[in-house]
């Protein structure tokens, strides 16, 4: 979840009235917002890094607001506000509008390189913008919200904004290789070509992290102007010519990306917030974008979309009874205009191009529901009549459970993931033997593997145990993973029982009773016959020669028991002997 | 026991008392080492009520051995001095004899004595006075006979310098009648016998009192996990409210499953390497239900179902990726999608706790993986009002009652919202869980029908659990580093027998 942190004091100038912190906390909550913290910069300095760096800092109140990741057009200090103002009636949910220029149209031509690369373009001009520092510093923290978000960290989209005033159309959306590329890029002083800025970039905390979306390939996105002036190496980083400033007043954007949905929905986002301070307010004057196959598309879209959705529905799916013109009410209080159309059951609901996340009827019921405040409706419950059942293999596990506790062994919770080493080398197996599945993206050796027995997690119990005094008898009933190409993901969890008996003693015997008890739990007779259950002399690298027996029940063999091999006690850091039975209890289902 | 000659004469002794004894100096009285009284003492002590008896400590001048030997033998100084014959004696012979050297010097400093160094044959020592006054064994004798009192502090101290007196502190009892004295005593039996009852002999034996303060012995037995406690818990409410539990025993999903089934598109950044633990081998599932997968493939691609879908280039080798599950969600999309394909449809209400598996960076309150509770209901014409008043009951069932609701997003249900409970011990809301009715687009390409809809809601097992018995660190609750004392003395879980009710939160 995207959070905004907002000067307080800039926050309620620009909602005409102040609140105490609980009355804004509360507005937060009803609107589906989190007033996560309050602060300011000195005390976030303060905090990470010192109070002696905090010194000089600003003191100014910050609200750090949580916003719902669908939300883009709460990103910034415009939008939330706007959002919020609508939605207590205090103003009417502005009209966006695409206007023409005076004079010749700004023109961006894709070429056919871009394909394999970055293939998407979109662009728009906001014209006769004032900016003051507050509104530049939000323009400029809009955008970086964005690159976070919507756009994946810039892979899926990457925005460049432009002091038009500065470059000369038509401009050029190409690629080209990285030692061609060369300009002074934003807040340098000299050239560098696209292979050196690579390298500089490298050890920038902000600019290294979208460096790999491009890195390797033959071809560089790069933007030019009609005099071959670079605006933008995307998703990297612009031009230091085109740079915006709090003076600029026409501002040229460009938004590349491989996802042209997402790069329109930005674009919107970006033009509709900031449309506020144009001299013509809410109104962005057009850019065309020119395709490789000479396709010639106009944006920004701004689109407004009509839905239709029964009044009746609604009422239904939020388990109210409002009327049509009410729930149009509440739905126009969610910059979502509605009136009560047809038989007057119909509300036509207008998508303006802010809700892109408006893309279904549910979208517009959940609005419905919030301007109607979520807490204002009654709970009921559901008719719903049915019996209930348990998972067959929870049932028996449960009742093994506390047997096994019965039984005088103590449950032991261990993880699911662990290292191939626990599960192969320290006992005497080769990770191939495992039939294991293996985790491509690890980020420690605790998590290479899924464990395949449930023993080592066990033994590693005892070992954080050591202290603790003997016998130590631990136990536990969890699922183990194996591949099995028959199954439709190549691989099945088993449900084990696994104990371990840690003493002076090997303790054999108190392990081989407990298996009987399990048995007889199980009502399974010993004996060979069909339906009973045998121990016979088997040997495993885990165990002591000699000290090893399969174990076969209802026909099938479900496990060992044995008292483990002295390498084994000391690869898990133990010192005592210890014994240990280990069966899939699938086959008593 | 308390019998035996001792013990005996102090009861005597102490019903004489006027008050009480004094262990030592019955000692004294008796000629016995003090420790002889001591042992009866404890012996009758340990009779019950019998005796009182109180420690003190007193402090108690002594000579040193060397003090002793002065005080028999008389000081150094006053040896020196009548070794030393009128006639005189040479000095180098008087330094032989065994008090002469200390001797000596104080005779000197007496001015008992004196050396003339001009004698022909060496130095001569010669007596000063005629004869002299032995202070210093005087005083010695005074404390030996026990009346150190009669020295002042100076000459006390002067003594203890010179080794011969040292301040000691003796431990006594003063013993008086407890409220059973008698004088007789009978061995008091500790346990009732067999013998005893078949032969009747307990009616006319004394038992000797039980200490009840005391602790018992616990008794040996196997524990059962304190999550998992919580856990069997979880699943009883759930089964009385009439929910089936699904089957959950497959840690390994597809991202088909996972996410795309879900309707949470390929560039979701819960799909990134980041957040989610992918598989090496195997890499990818061979089996999907492929004529579902197109309907899902459409609906982000294209939309439809009444959707614009997410209009992005939807991969099936996206979907086929396999993974750990990241939520039990994946094994509701799978009972939702079997619960479409029977026909007619009939309602259903589903649950389960399983673990997830989550590649976040790890803390206190963070592992790699976590166990997640999740309950679903299938119905036709189920509203926001109805997922409200489910959540009531099963928070109810928890012991938590003051609750409200708070919209959120969530990828796969719309409405959606966030469950906060008020705290009584943080005065605060906090976040106990997560819910929403599933999207059209998520049980339309299923083949559910289209006016049934599917409320959901989910939370964390470890959040409450932690809350309940205590624990910060979730290392301490989960895992092998788990302190198995904790495991021990875990108490049983009723959660609806709180106090203040116990606070969940979501493990986002």
């Amino acid at each position: 979840m995207p959070t905004v942190s907002l000067k307080r004091d800039l926050l309620f100038r620009a909602l005409g009235r102040t609140y105490t912190d609980e009355e804004f906390d509360e507005l937060c909550f009803e609107f589906g917002l989190e007033l996560d913290e309050i602060t300011s910069e000195k005390e976030i300095i303060s905090k990470e890094q010192g109070n002696e760096k905090a010194q000089g800092a600003s003191d100014v109140v910050l609200y750090k607001i949580d916003v719902p990741a669908n939300r883009y057009d709460l990103l910034c200090l415009e939008g939330l506000v706007r959002g919020l103002q609508v939605f207590k009636e205090r103003i009417k949910a502005p009209m966006y509008k695409r206007v023409m220029p005076n004079g010749e149209i700004q023109k961006l031509i894709i070429t056919e390189e871009t394909a394999k690369i970055r293939p998407y373009a979109v662009a728009a001009v906001l014209r006769n913008i004032k900016f003051t520092k507050d509104r530049y510093d939000s323009f400029i923290e809009l955008q970086e919200k964005l690159h976070q978000n919507i756009c994946r960290k810039r892979a899926l989209v990457a925005i460049g904004t432009h002091d038009l005033d500065t470059l000369s159309g038509p401009f050029t959306y190409t690629a080209k290789k990285p030692s061609d590329i060369k300009f002074k890029p934003l807040n340098k002083t000299k050239e560098y070509t696209a292979c050196e800025l690579m390298n500089i970039y490298k050890t920038d905390n902000h600019l290294k992290h979208y460096l790999h979306i491009i890195e390797n390939k033959p071809l560089y996105p790069v933007i030019y102007d009609s005099n071959g002036v670079v605006l933008s190496m995307p998703p990297v980083i612009n031009g230091n010519h085109s740079k915006i400033t709090v003076n600029t007043r026409n501002i040229f954007i460009e938004c590349t990306g491989t996802d042209f949905t997402k790069a329109k929905i930005v674009l919107d986002i970006i033009v509709t917030t900031f449309s506020e301070y144009c001299e013509n307010q809410f109104t962005v004057e057009a850019a065309e974008v020119v395709f490789p196959n000479g396709k010639l598309h106009t944006f920004p879209e701004l689109a407004y979309r009509k839905e239709m959705v029964r009044a009746d529905l609604i009422n239904k799916k939020v388990g109210i009874r409002e009327t049509p013109e009410n729930l149009a009410k509440l739905l126009t209080r969610m910059c979502l205009k509605s009136e009560v159309i047809g038989d007057g059951n119909q509300i036509e609901i207008e998508i303006p191009p802010t809700r892109a996340d408006i893309i279904h009827a549910c979208d517009i019921i959940e609005d419905a529901a919030i301007a109607y405040g979520y807490n204002n409706i009654q709970m009921t419950l559901p008719k719903t009549y049915t019996i209930a059942n348990q998972f067959p293999l929870n049932k028996l596990t449960e009742l093994l459970r506390h047997d096994m506790a019965a039984a005088g062994f103590t449950e032991a919770l261990t993880f699911a993931l662990c290292s191939q080493e626990d599960i192969a080398d320290k006992l005497g197996l080769h990770i191939s033997a495992t039939k294991a599945v293996l985790i491509s993206n690890p980020k420690t050796a605790e998590f290479q593997v899924a464990r395949t027995t449930l023993l080592p997690g066990l033994l590693k119990t005892i070992a954080a145990n050591r202290k603790m005094p003997l016998p130590l008898k631990l136990f536990e009933i969890s699922d183990i993973v194996i591949q099995d190409s028959s199954r439709d993901v190549g691989a099945r969890n088993y449900r084990h029982l696994c104990a371990v008996y840690y003493n002076k003693n090997p303790g054999f015997e108190i392990i081989h009773g407990l298996l009987d008890r399990i048995m007889q739990l199980l009502d399974v007779p010993p004996g060979e016959k069909k339906g009973g259950y045998v121990i016979k002399a088997s040997e495993g690298p885990a165990f002591f020669p000699g000290r090893c027996a399969e174990i076969f029940a209802r026909g099938q063999s479900i496990g060992k028991l044995g008292v483990l091999h002295p390498d084994v006690i000391t690869k898990f850091e133990l010192t005592m002997p210890c014994s240990c039975v280990e069966i899939n209890i699938e086959p008593f289902l | 026991m308390a019998d035996g000659p001792v013990a005996e004469v102090v009861l005597q002794r102490l019903e004489a008392a006027d008050g009480g004894l004094d262990s030592a100096e019955l000692a004294a009285e008796l000629g016995v080492e003090h420790q002889t009284v001591v042992g009866a003492v404890k012996s009758l002590q340990a009779l019950g009520e019998i005796i009182e008896a109180e420690l003190r400590s007193t402090k108690r001048w002594e000579l040193t051995a060397e003090g002793e030997e002065i005080a028999r033998e008389g000081s150094h100084e006053a040896r020196v001095f009548r070794s030393v014959p009128p006639e005189g004696l040479p000095q180098s012979e008087l330094m032989r004899l065994p008090s002469g050297k200390v001797g000596f010097s104080k005779a000197m400093s007496n001015k008992w004595i004196r050396v003339d160094k001009s004698a022909a044959d060496g130095p001569r020592v010669f007596r000063v006075v005629d004869s002299v006054e032995d202070e210093v064994q005087r005083r010695l004798q005074l404390v030996q006979g026990g009346r150190a009192e009669k020295l002042g502090e100076k000459e006390r101290s002067e003594l203890r310098k010179r080794k011969l007196l040292t301040e000691v502190t003796l431990k006594t009892y003063w013993v008086s009648k407890g409220s059973a004295f008698s004088t007789s005593i009978s061995k008091q039996e500790t346990e009732l016998s067999p013998e005893m009852i078949s032969s009747g002999s307990w009616r006319d034996r004394p038992f000797k009192p039980y200490n009840f303060s005391a602790h018992g012995v616990l008794p040996d037995s196997g524990h059962l996990h304190p999550l998992l406690k919580v856990r069997t818990q979880f699943r009883q409410i759930f089964l009385e409210m009439g929910f089936t539990e699904m089957p959950t025993d497959n840690y390994i999903e597809s991202s088909f499953w996972n996410f795309d089934a879900l309707f949470q598109p390929q560039q979701h950044p819960a799909r990134d390497q980041h957040d989610t633990f992918f598989l090496r081998d195997p890499a990818q599932a061979q089996q999907l239900p492929m004529d579902y997968v197109h309907r899902v493939k459409r609906t982000h691609s294209q939309g439809g179902y009444g959707s614009q879908g997410y209009k992005y280039n939807w991969k099936l080798d996206e979907a086929r990726k396999n993974l750990l599950r990241t939520h039990t969600t994946s094994a509701s999309a799978r009972a939702l999608y079997r619960l479409a394909q029977k026909k007619p449809f009939t309602a259903a209400k589903y649950f389960s706790i399983d673990r997830v598996f989550r590649n976040e960076t790890l803390d206190a309150t963070h592992l790699a993986e976590f166990h997640q509770i999740e309950g679903v209901v299938a119905d036709h014409g189920l509203t926001l009002g109805h997922l409200m008043g489910v959540l009531r009951e099963f928070f109810t069932k928890l012991g938590i009652t003051q609750l409200r609701f708070k919209p959120t997003y969530n990828p796969y249900t719309e409405p959606s919202m966030e469950v906060f409970s008020y705290h009584q011990g943080l005065k605060k809301w906090v976040e106990v869980g997560n819910s929403g009715i599933f999207r059209p687009e998520m049980l339309l390409p299923m083949g559910l029908p289209e006016n049934v809809s599917v409320i959901a809601w989910g939370l964390s097992l470890e959040r409450p659990t932690m809350i309940k018995y205590g624990i910060n660190n979730i290392r301490e609750l989960v895992g092998h580093k788990v302190n198995l004392q904790m495991v021990y003395d875990s108490p049983l879980c009723r959660l609806d027998a709180e106090r203040g009710p116990p606070s969940t939160q979501e493990a986002a």
